[in-house]
């Protein structure tokens, strides 16, 4: 909402500078986005007066003028203006001066005359002839009047104007205008806010119930119609300080009488409309729904599909206007519209603000009409542009109004208590204060009963909350002194869950991984990519029905094609190795199509290619369960996810349940994302590991006796799994034994075929005595004997 | 066997003298010294001397034995200390060559700002709450004081799976869940990732964060929301910068407000980046609306309470310089190991 400067100092008496007039403002709830001035491009451009024009002796399109600007000596200015004359009052631009769009004015030689400075049309000025009715279609600006000579133009032309630009909540619709905020303005000054005087001559004859009935058909879509009529129009350019507040406003000056439509929205806030009479067939005016199928052609000319949620106008034919976005083509005031109805009426917001937005059509009246309007002010409004037509002599208003308003909105009344008021703010402000500063505001509030009017343009004033936001507004947000809450002590922490995943996240960052972050929706294409098959569970997604597009229209089921991407762009950034981890959900539907909210577990996912093997991977993995005291873990060989290498992956199960895979990703997989490098991946399930967690542990007393350690290295069929050897050597190991520590395993040399050498180092330990050789070595017998019955094993001589 | 004695002396003198290495004195030792060494030799002819004599030449040979040793002991002790400065000489490296460290790995810079905020929360008496992402329209509409068809639904312009099921656009739903769980006093802050419909470009994306606050309690005032917020935008941003509170409108707060810091690139003077105001907007946040808590189950008779709410992103963005939040989602290491 943009607020001129020079129109607010009809309504109160502000003459503060304009830097704090913005924080002011701000501060009592105004939101200023930026504020500019009209004019302030143009400098040293002034008044002059053409004495004498020559022909230019060198140039045939070309005279040279002599131009008194108020000095001693006129100024010699060369132009190829063809409407130059002499006695005319011109704007002349100064050696030095600036004109809109950063131009910079010099002297200048043409063909061998001097030129002093430049005479300047409107356009070069930066308006057009909207703005200046009066100017030629091509040639300089000519003053219409006698001018006072060597005068800013900008003062001459009355062009100066500062614009101050608004943020308006949703929740203040009566701030979409001049006067809603010379309302807060009047409020935050403490200054006498005038309302403008609005009265009606009315003095064409006729009755306007002959010319024009209404008839609501959906008065929840519109609570109240208006219509007044105008006789004998006289379509003209309207003057110029109506054009002059339009154009602050944003708003293109077109003819008197659209101009005061215009002017009234901008001023009350109550879109208006006009239309020519003789066009509404039937002389009445329908407020109904749209049939299916039924058209219109808008003011702007486009043919617009309407639907039955929308609401039209229309006459006993006709649709006329789409009702608070646009008027029709068929029914628009031109140059020989005689008779003119104007049209101030109220609809429901999120109605039109849904019409706007099928249609495509957001105008500055339905931007108005989506905050819901006060049906009060429609009365203002129609009464207030007829009284314009009559100021403007162009036209005689038609004595009454036929006014359709089912259900009159009455001012309510809301309680105030300065108790809790001050309560809720944590201030001391008194009652009377209180009480000055409903005032202000037009709050109408009674000491006696403890109760305030509320007027039916403040809708959002419904509760003593909200009484409250306005005694802070105006007493002053900053005026609040900052306390740090008493009440009862609460501990601030994390929970156990949250310190795990925290731990979880040190211990990867440790093993120099960085964290990564992705989107959690994508496209359902990945699957295919994943080489997860049709029918898969992770198929079944909760689908987003208004994606930004297919690339992001599925909440993931898994992160790996979010890690995979991400392991991409760095292998296609030429980046030699990436390690990235990311904690995140994945969205899992209870049922397709979706009927509750799905599960949202959260999966620990690490990616990494180059400068690491799968036992690098593992490693991490090992390191973070060790960190969060799983010491139980194990790993299968896991052969059936489609998308990882089936001989080089590993499920890892905590006390027999799954937690999570680690292995190399698939190399068709790998392929599919463009990673030219093996890929490893592991995907560990956040809660399963919270669960399996154990960070309490006792303290076992420290050693009292040496330790025995044995090595031993022995021949195994290649597929026999070390995990199975470990596992006989602790079935084996008696209670002495205390560690087994794998620390070789080698092939080929003299290594048969498809056997391969693995050898441990046993480490044996008793608590209460030191281990005799003999007691070793009858468990290491144990050990071996059982290895070679078991896997087949056969201990290599040292 | 004086003359004897005498010329052991000498010898050895002149050995020890001349000795090189330690193994050198080592192996003179046992030569003089040793049982069967010269000097060792020469006692054992002691016996046949007269009982006048034997005293005289056996004092003289104690002191030459012990001259000897001490002569031994400190040419070793002297030949081990330069040995040991050659040794030293040998083993310098190049210390200026890289050490073997292991590669540090990076927290994303988003998780830093978070992790860092929360931090300040606990440390006044928070605790982390969290909340599914997607979300009923319920928890993020309706229980927060926005009605269907309010233009804050559109402004938002949600992601929706169902009628009822959406993409939460804001972490509020969450406040509304701890109040329901019905604990009081509640102090909580909700860090997480939100979603609106904005397509991807270098200051907007469909995904991104939010972290959400909420205090209820007995008595809590509009001073205890301007209180805590602004403990915790000089902890996060530092004790210079200046806050402010300015009225403003949210369903679910009222009185609501947004609060501004000063301008970080020009610390308040005004400056392209604030648009000349000096101060750039962090949060919002109010006083939690009373039909918000009734909604919820909490008596606004009984309690008062204060929320708020700020986009995260920015806050990364400007505290690290990053000017396309592109690159936040993108994961490139050369970007992530920055941080």
């Amino acid at each position: 909402m943009d607020l001129s400067m020079s129109w607010l100092k009809d309504y109160v008496d502000v003459d503060t500078d304009i830097k704090d007039f913005v924080e002011d403002i701000t501060l009592s709830g105004s939101k200023v986005e930026n504020w500019s001035e009209i004019g302030s491009e143009i400098t040293n451009v002034v008044t002059g007066k053409v004495m004498e024009i020559i022909k230019h002796p060198n140039a045939d399109r070309l005279v040279i003028c002599k131009v008194d600007i108020g000095k001693d000596m006129p100024l010699t200015i060369v132009t190829h203006a063809p409407n130059v004359v002499e006695g005319a009052y011109v704007c002349v631009a100064l050696d030095g001066a600036t004109l809109p769009g950063g131009i910079t004015i010099h002297d200048t030689d043409f063909r061998g005359v001097m030129s002093y400075g430049m005479m300047c049309s409107v356009e070069e000025m930066g308006f057009d002839r909207h703005d200046f009715p009066e100017a030629p279609e091509e040639g300089i600006y000519l003053f219409p009047e006698p001018v006072e000579l060597g005068v800013d133009v900008v003062d001459a032309m009355d062009i100066r104007d500062k614009v101050v630009e608004f943020e308006i909540t949703s929740n203040r619709p009566d701030c979409f205008s001049t006067v809603g905020l010379a309302r807060e303005v009047a409020a935050t000054y403490k200054k006498k806010f005038k309302y403008p005087e609005i009265t009606v001559k009315e003095e064409a004859d006729g009755d306007i119930n002959d010319m024009i009935e209404v008839e609501i058909k959906n008065p929840e879509l519109c609570p109240r119609y208006i219509a007044r009529v105008v006789k004998n129009v006289k379509i003209e350019p309207s003057p110029r300080w109506m054009r002059k507040r339009l154009r602050s406003n944003g708003v293109r000056p077109i003819n008197n009488i659209v101009d005061i439509t215009n002017y009234v929205m901008l001023e009350l806030g109550q879109p208006m409309h006009a239309f020519t009479i003789g066009n509404i067939d039937g002389k009445k005016i329908i407020v109904r729904n749209a049939e299916e199928g039924e058209k219109i052609t808008t003011l702007d000319g486009n043919e617009r599909q309407l639907d039955p949620s929308m609401l039209v106008i229309s006459d006993v034919n006709k649709a006329v206007a789409v009702a608070g976005v646009m008027g029709g083509e068929n029914s628009k005031v031109n140059g020989s519209s005689d008779t003119i109805l104007f049209e101030s009426a109220n609809f429901n917001g999120p109605n039109i603000r849904i019409t706007a937005k099928k249609l495509g059509l957001r105008t500055d009246a339905s931007a108005k009409y989506e905050k819901g309007l006060d049906p009060n002010l429609a009365l203002d409004a129609v009464n207030r542009a007829v009284q314009l037509v009559e100021m403007l002599g162009c036209g005689e208003v038609v004595k009454g109004m036929v006014d359709c308003y089912p259900n009159k909105r009455e001012p309510w009344t809301l309680e105030y208590s300065p108790e809790k008021i001050n309560k809720l703010l944590g201030t001391d402000v008194s009652e009377d204060e209180m009480i000055e500063i409903f005032k202000r505001i037009e709050l109408v509030p009674d000491k006696a009963t403890k109760t305030v009017v509320i007027p039916t343009f403040r809708p959002d004033l419904e509760s003593m909350a909200d009484l409250a936001e306005e005694v802070a507004r105006f007493y002053g947000y900053s005026k609040i002194v900052p306390t740090l809450a008493a009440g009862t002590p609460t501990v601030g922490k994390r929970t156990y869950a949250q310190n795990i995943t925290a731990m979880i996240k040190n211990s990867l960052i440790s093993n120099g991984l960085c964290e990564a972050m992705t989107y959690s929706f994508e496209s359902p294409k990945v699957f295919d990519k994943l080489r997860i098959p049709e029918g898969d569970k992770l198929r079944d997604t909760v689908t987003i029905s208004n994606p930004l597009g297919e690339d992001y229209s599925i909440m993931r089921t898994t992160t790996l094609n979010s890690m995979l991407t991400s392991l991409s762009t760095n292998y296609n950034r030429r980046n030699e190795t990436a390690g990235l981890f990311e904690i995140a959900k994945v969205y899992i539907p209870k049922a397709v199509p979706v009927t509750e909210l799905p599960d949202e577990p959260v999966k620990i996912t690490i990616g990494m290619y180059g400068n690491t093997d799968f036992y690098g991977i593992k490693g991490i993995v090992e390191h973070t369960l060790d960190t969060l005291g799983i010491t139980t873990a194990e790993f299968e060989p896991l052969t059936t996810l489609p998308w990882m290498h089936p001989g080089r992956t590993a499920q890892i199960d905590v006390d027999g349940k799954a937690v999570g895979y680690v292995g190399e990703l698939h190399p068709t997989v790998a392929k599919n994302y463009g990673i030219g490098a093996r890929a490893y991946i592991a995907v560990l399930d956040e809660a399963e590991l919270i669960h399996a967690a154990k960070l309490v542990s006792t303290y076992k007393a420290l050693p009292k006796f040496p330790a025995m350690i044995r090595d031993i290295s022995m021949l195994v069929k290649d597929h026999v799994y070390v995990r199975d050897i470990e596992k006989v050597i602790a079935a084996n190991g008696g209670d002495i034994l205390e560690n087994i520590e794998l620390f070789d395993v080698y092939k080929g040399g003299q290594i048969a075929d498809g056997y391969k050498s693995v050898s441990f180092s046993i480490t044996f330990r008793a608590d209460d005595r030191t281990l005799v050789d003999d007691e070793v070595n009858a468990v290491m017998a144990d050990i071996l004997k059982a290895l070679e019955e078991k896997l087949g094993a056969v201990l290599r001589d040292k | 066997m004086k003359e004897q004695l005498n010329a052991i002396r000498e010898k050895a003198m002149e050995n020890i003298k001349n000795a090189e290495q330690i193994k050198d004195v080592d192996g003179l030792k046992v030569k003089f010294l040793g049982k069967k060494g010269e000097l060792t030799a020469i006692l054992k002819g002691m016996g046949k001397l007269s009982p006048e004599e034997r005293p005289v030449i056996g004092e003289l040979a104690n002191k030459i034995r012990s001259e000897i040793e001490q002569k031994i002991d400190s040419a070793k002790k002297e030949l081990e200390a330069k040995e040991l400065e050659h040794r030293l000489e040998a083993e310098a490296i190049d210390v200026t060559m890289p050490g073997k460290k292991c590669e540090c790995g990076h927290k994303h810079p988003m998780n830093i700002v978070i992790d860092e905020i929360s931090d300040i929360f606990i440390g006044m008496g928070y605790e982390i709450v969290e909340g599914p992402e997607v979300e009923l329209d319920y928890y993020n509409f309706k229980a927060l004081n926005i009605p269907e068809n309010h233009p804050a639904k559109d402004e938002q312009d949600t992601f929706y799976v169902n009628g009822d099921i959406l993409l939460r656009t804001q972490t509020s739903p969450v406040q509304v869940r701890t109040m329901e769980r019905g604990t009081l006093p509640i102090r909580a802050v909700c860090p997480g990732t939100v979603y609106r419909a904005d397509e991807v470009d270098a200051t907007h994306s469909p995904v991104f964060h939010q972290c959400e606050g909420l205090v209820v309690d007995k008595g809590i005032t509009m001073g205890d929301l301007k209180g805590a917020l602004e403990v915790f935008a000089k902890e996060l941003f530092g004790k210079d910068i200046k806050v402010r509170f300015r009225p403003h409108h949210f369903p679910f707060t009222e009185p609501s407000a947004e609060m501004d810091v000063t301008c970080f690139a020009c610390g308040g003077k005004g400056c392209r980046v604030c648009k000349g105001e000096g101060y750039i907007e962090l949060l919002g946040c109010g006083m939690v609306h009373p039909k918000v808590l009734k909604m919820s189950g909490i008596d606004p008779e009984v309690y008062s309470g204060f929320a708020f709410g700020m986009g995260l992103e920015r806050v990364a963005m400007q505290r690290y310089g990053i000017t396309d939040m592109r690159l936040l989602f993108e994961n490139d290491v050369k970007f992530l190991k920055q941080f």
